[in-house]
């Protein structure tokens, strides 16, 4: 090789590493700059979109404040819940992630369908979805051992909604459920961020306000998947409030067991304050199933049971009045002086228009013979109130009632009431266009024809009465900022008359004819009551009525309302027996029975009777109502 | 030419300063660089540590990749000892052996996440057949080029051209992007050390740079992706950009000091991808910071200095081509990782030399400083240095 050469080719090649050399040294030199302005001079910028990556603001749901009866045992609790959660976006095959976890634990076509439900009602992504709800702790255990191959799976334990005495309180309460779409457009979006549970009706759905607390907000650290690694710092939620009622569960547990299997309801309330002391509807169902998430098929199973455990008889059952409606029309037919206490018919059994055919049969066939007003209330003639009805005439007899509440909804805090019918002249036209005839103001003088009322707006009208011409609404809650309620004074009749009127009543139970005198046996108080028997189909002219051969749907719906102590109350009632046959041998015993247990057992230390069956949530649940019977 | 005499200068008494450290003479008496192995050893160690928080604390990941450094270190001293004459005589066989297991690659290769990259032959550990090749195909290209004329005539750089193009298509079409672009360079360095006409080199990137779109068609989607988000990365922050996003908020978030060792939240919290390999230098970045990042880069400054002495000191062609060709090609994988890390450059799946987790990378990387020492031996040898 050419030494020259060899040097000349040597020189060329050093040459060119050196060049490259340069060409390094320029290209780390834009590396570091590069370096310096990530690391000393945009810091700021990254350390922040550092921690905005690892640091979340998550709310934090404030416990759901309780409610307590008016001896403070908890109606509504709140119980720590073990779900199984899984975060759909994590997850490649959810079809088989649910194989994988039904080889750990049960899964029922149930558990899946409510788990596809649960998917569906998603609020926002990457919320995590109950795979499944009501985790024991075995299976709680058994999924735990494998959890670390699911990242997408992951066990907590929720606060979630226990009702202890479930189907006793179910119509009452109500229950909480998940946000619907309506509902979340309606909220504070902020103030239910950190929960999916709303009030749905009841007590729960009056007072979700009070109960939902306030929000709280939890800084959190997690990891690029979710997962929550530590709490940075944490603003504690306000929980909500206690609500106590005026409710008596003993007395509730008492109304379910008196029911029984019967469809039927029962709202009895404190006359001095207006407070729900009880109110049933049976059949009942457990609201515990709703708090969780309610299978389709459970919910369907509730919604197609004929006897309509769902419905809340207490509220929205509208049931013609019947003659328990006679000592305010009586009060309203005295103040209008369609008649006075003196005022006598003869009663032949039957009622006529003049110039017409038509009989208005009263229930005793042959006939009261002479009454007045207060044989008219003690024996129910039905005669004297068809007379008076006709003196008095459809308008009064409207605008009187009104002021006990009929055709209103009634309830301070009690939502989902209806409102039922006060027939009048307007009334008529407005609804059905049609004009009054004179023939349906006679039956409306016995509660019948176009009347429909609600159980509640019955012990509503009771407790009027029981107060002596004093209106006052009835409510679910003592609330301890509450103004006092004294009720409003109803502008009918003297005071005397109204005496004179419970005096009547109290003959209903205690004078020799009374339709309930069988219930009055050895009575240690008075009771001023009411009996009433309720058509649910008309009967033909000159038939006789034989409850044997009646369809049991078709028989007439037994119906009672009053209070006791007669001179000092403290508890009014209403209830309904639907189908039940007659008020005075079927509603009017039940009263005695809860008046008894009221005034007697209650104070004898029978606070809570009979309460074994309702530990078991299940014995509840429509279809097991062997357990009322009696 | 006064600036390299310089350098030259710097050379001699570079090694005058070491004359009286025994384990130098010891180490030169094998033909081995001192200021290099501990460069190598330093910034082995360095990883090792990073590696260690990175995975989490990981003890069998450490460990493996430890005995990966520890083969590579065997392969280094091995390599060293050959004649630079016996290399060049083996290596077109050891270039068609590469190519043959490229080939085997496409027929009988394994791989994951939609490349093909690896071989498994009965009784061998699995390995990247394109790892062998970043050696190989710089030695073939040297080979060939000092067999002709230098500076090379443009016959000699077509046919230069078309062996590095076969290797490049059959690693590129694996796909593996970021090795196809390293193996090419390595094949580049050794035709534009030989002197190839700054003329040509100038044609040759308008051309390079013309022919851009039909190389743009013939990418993958996923490449595509990565090119359009290194230009901005907002347009699709949890897909494409996320990586990229993610690494520069870790670096820029570690500031001067870092965030601590093993407390990065970015690395620990997995928000930052491929934290043990390709952006393991994110975790440095994030956790030790920019006192961390200048520590390894003066290391890695020290390591390519030194390497670039070494391939001015070698004597022969043959050393200097393949010497400056290896030691540009670390260079290059120093520049595309940490461009991609610190979002300069779009991603391609280049580890960081000696620091990201992974075998056949470390074996091959340390085998090529292995090659630029036994470039030195025979210098010394012919000149009676020893």
């Amino acid at each position: 090789m050419d030494l020259r050469t060899g040097t000349r080719e040597k020189q060329l090649i050093q040459g060119r590493v050196i060049i490259a050399g340069l060409g390094v040294f320029f290209l780390l030199l834009l590396l570091i700059s590069r370096l310096v302005w990530l690391q000393l001079i945009e810091t700021e910028r990254f350390a922040t979109a550092s921690e905005e990556n690892r640091l979340q603001t998550l709310p934090v749901s404030p416990a759901r404040g309780l409610i307590v009866d008016r001896n403070g045992i908890v109606l509504a609790d709140n119980l720590p819940r073990l779900q199984l959660l899984v975060v759909p976006e994590e997850v490649k095959d959810l079809e088989k992630l649910i194989n994988d976890v039904a080889n750990h634990i049960e899964m029922t076509t149930d558990h899946i369908e409510a788990f596809q439900t649960n998917l569906k009602n998603r609020r926002r992504p990457r919320d995590p979805v109950i795979l499944r709800d009501h985790l024991d702790d075995l299976n709680a255990a058994k999924m735990a051992v494998d959890l670390h191959k699911y990242p997408a799976l992951r066990i907590e334990a929720r606060p979630s909604r226990f009702y202890p005495y479930g189907g006793l309180t179910a119509h009452s309460l109500g229950y909480v459920g998940r946000l619907s779409i309506a509902e979340l457009n309606s909220i504070d979006e902020r103030q239910y961020a950190g929960t999916e549970m709303i009030g749905k009706l009841g007590v729960e759905k009056s007072y979700e306000r009070l109960l939902l607390g306030e929000v709280g907000v939890e800084r959190v650290e997690t990891s690029a998947r979710g997962q929550i690694m530590r709490t940075v710092e944490r603003d504690d939620p306000k929980p909500g409030q206690t609500i106590n009622l005026h409710m008596d569960i003993g007395l509730q547990a008492k109304l379910y067991s008196i029911l029984g299997n019967r469809r039927g309801a029962i709202v009895a309330i404190d006359p001095a304050t207006g407070g729900i002391l009880g109110l049933a509807s049976t059949p009942s169902f457990d609201a515990n199933q709703f708090a969780s998430g309610i299978s389709q098929r459970a919910f369907q199973e509730l919604q197609s049971n004929p006897d309509t455990p769902l419905f809340n008889r207490a509220l929205r059952g509208q049931y013609p009045p019947g003659s328990t409606i006679k000592p305010m029309l009586g009060l309203v037919g005295l103040h209008y002086g369609a008649v006075s206490w003196k005022t006598e018919i003869i009663d032949r059994g039957f009622f006529q228009l003049s110039g017409n055919e038509h009989k208005y049969r009263d229930w005793k066939k042959w006939g009261h013979g002479r009454v007045n007003m207060d044989k008219a209330i003690v024996e129910s003639c039905d005669t004297y109130f068809y007379e008076m009805s006709v003196r008095l005439g459809i308008d009064q007899m409207a605008e009187g009632m009104a002021h006990f509440g009929f055709g209103r909804r009634q309830g301070k805090d009690v939502p989902g009431g209806l409102s039922g019918i006060l027939p009048s002249r307007d009334w008529k036209k407005k609804a059905r266009g049609e004009s009054w005839y004179l023939g349906e103001t006679v039956i409306a003088g016995i509660g019948q024809g176009y009347w429909i009322t609600t159980p509640l707006q019955l012990a509503t009208a009771t407790v009027a009465v029981a107060r002596r011409g004093n209106f006052i609404e009835p409510r679910y809650a003592i609330l301890s900022n509450e103004t006092p309620d004294y009720g409003r004074a109803i502008p009918l009749v003297g005071a005397l008359d109204w005496e004179q009127m419970i005096d009547s009543m109290e003959g209903v139970l205690h004078q020799e004819y009374g339709t309930a005198r069988s219930s009055a046996k050895d009575l240690t108080y008075r009771i001023a009551g009411k009996t009433g028997t309720a058509q649910v189909v008309g009967i033909a002219q000159d038939t006789e009525y034989d409850a044997e051969e009646v369809d049991e749907r078709f028989r007439d719906h037994a119906l009672f309302l009053g209070f006791a102590p007669a001179d000092a109350p403290s508890i009014a009632l209403a209830l309904i027996i639907e189908n039940g046959g007659s008020g005075g041998t079927t509603a009017a015993p039940i009263a005695r029975n809860i008046f008894d247990y009221w005034l007697i057992d209650r104070n004898e230390g029978q606070a809570l009777p009979n309460l074994d069956f309702v530990s078991d949530t299940n014995a509840l649940v429509v279809g097991n109502s062997d357990v009322y019977s009696n | 030419m006064r600036l390299w005499s310089v350098i030259l200068m710097f050379t001699v008494t570079d090694t005058g300063q070491y004359e009286s450290f025994k384990p130098k003479r010891f180490a030169q008496r094998y033909g081995l660089d001192p200021l290099l192995i501990a460069c190598i050893a330093i910034i082995c160690l360095f990883g090792l540590m990073i590696l260690y928080s990175a995975s989490a604390q990981n003890h069998v990941m450490l460990i493996r990749q430890g005995t990966h450094i520890a083969l590579g270190f065997l392969a280094m001293i091995i390599l060293s000892q050959i004649r630079r004459e016996i290399i060049e005589q083996v290596t077109p066989f050891v270039f068609v052996f590469a190519m043959f297991l490229l080939l085997a690659v496409v027929f009988i290769g394994v791989g994951a996440k939609g490349a093909q990259r690896w071989l498994n032959l009965p009784g061998l550990p699995q390995f990247q057949p394109s790892e062998l090749m970043k050696l190989a195909l710089p030695a073939m290209i040297t080979w060939w080029l000092t067999r002709r004329s230098i500076p090379p005539n443009f016959p000699t750089i077509m046919i230069a051209t078309v062996l590095i193009c076969i290797p490049v298509y059959l690693v590129a079409k694996q796909p593996d992007l970021g090795t196809s672009v390293i193996i090419a360079g390595s094949g580049f360095f050794v035709i534009f050390l030989a002197g190839m006409s700054w003329r040509l080199l100038g044609l040759l990137s308008t051309l390079a740079l013309t022919s851009l779109p039909v190389f743009w068609s013939m990418m993958h989607d996923y490449q595509k992706a990565r090119v359009m988000t290194l230009i901005d990365p907002q347009s699709d922050p949890l897909g494409a950009g996320w990586n990229t996003i993610q690494a520069m908020t870790a670096v820029g978030s570690g500031g001067l000091f870092g965030k601590g060792y093993t407390a990065g939240t970015q690395a620990q919290l997995k928000f930052l991808p491929e934290s043990h390999t390709d952006f393991i230098v994110a975790v440095l970045g994030e956790e030790l910071g920019f006192l961390g990042m200048s520590i390894m880069l003066v290391f890695y400054i020290i390591l390519l200095g030194r390497c670039l002495i070494l391939t001015l000191r070698a004597d022969s062609h043959f050393g200097r081509l393949l010497s400056g060709s290896i030691t540009l090609t670390f260079f290059v994988y120093i520049f595309v990782n940490l461009g991609m890390v610190l979002g300069v450059l779009p991603v391609v799946g280049v580890p960081l030399p000696l620091i990201s987790y992974g075998g056949t990378s470390v074996v091959s990387l340390l085998s090529g400083f292995g090659l630029i020492m036994a470039m030195q031996r025979t210098n010394r040898v012919l000149s009676g240095e020893s």
